[in-house]
């Protein structure tokens, strides 16, 4: 299984703060795509989002990131802090 | 011993902590430190709340990581980072950053850095509230990265 999390806007926007999912993705990006399968508010906060921050096992990373079972995949908008 | 980096809701005291740092260091010639406050006012609105959110784990691995890089690059002696997290109101302090090291342009070099670097790196959000109750999240300031990207090696 995947820990998947979301923070700050996306938390809100997406209504919920954390879900776990079977963990048959190779990537983030596959991840992202079967997300955004979900709906239009999913398509725009993940898939179509520019501004998408993404952390694997609390480190950042990108779409290219492999992911693995026990994994915790982040999203979250550009942060603001200090 | 005290932690380096603390994440709390409450506040500080910024000559304790101060204190705190020098203890036991002799070879210390500069403390440098910074505190950020909450402003009464962004992009024009008023704003009465600032709450603070932040990613458990992520947070002190993230800032953990541009303490010893600052440590690494400005041979520091001690440094410490505390940053609140919860609802805050105008003139509350927000962030501490204090650094210790044998000469003064080393401490301030890597407070400075320390600072940009947390700004764009580490795993905070800030949302408002407006006097009529309205909520908005702090959008990424564009000028937050730029001032990180000075520091690039």
């Amino acid at each position: 299984m995947l820990n998947v999390l979301y923070f700050a806007s996306f938390r809100e926007i997406l209504g919920q703060a954390q879900e776990q999912l079977p963990a048959d993705y190779q990537t983030v990006d596959c991840l992202l795509k079967d997300l955004a399968a979900r709906g239009e508010t999913w398509q725009q906060a993940l898939l179509h989002n520019q501004n998408l921050q993404i952390a694997v096992n609390h480190d950042v990373a990108n779409r290219q990131t492999a992911i693995k079972a026990g994994d915790e995949v982040a999203f979250f908008p550009p942060v603001t802090g200090g | 011993m005290f932690p380096h980096i603390c994440i709390q809701e409450e506040d500080f005291d910024l000559s304790t902590e101060a204190a705190k740092l020098r203890e036991g260091h002799k070879d210390i010639g500069a403390v440098v430190t910074f505190v950020g406050t909450v402003r009464d006012i962004n992009e024009g609105d008023e704003v009465s709340i600032l709450e603070l959110e932040h990613y458990p784990g992520m947070t002190e691995k993230a800032l953990e990581k541009i303490r010893l890089e600052a440590h690494d690059r400005w041979h520091l002696e001690a440094s410490h980072i505390i940053h609140r997290i919860g609802k805050m109101y105008p003139c509350d302090q927000i962030v501490m950053v204090a650094v210790a090291s044998r000469h003064r342009e080393n401490a301030f070099h890597a407070a400075h850095f320390i600072m940009d670097y947390l700004k764009t790196n580490a795993p905070f959000w800030k949302k408002e509230t407006l006097p009529d109750g309205a909520e908005r999240w702090v959008d990424a300031r564009v000028s937050d990265k730029e001032a990180e990207s000075r520091w690039a090696k």
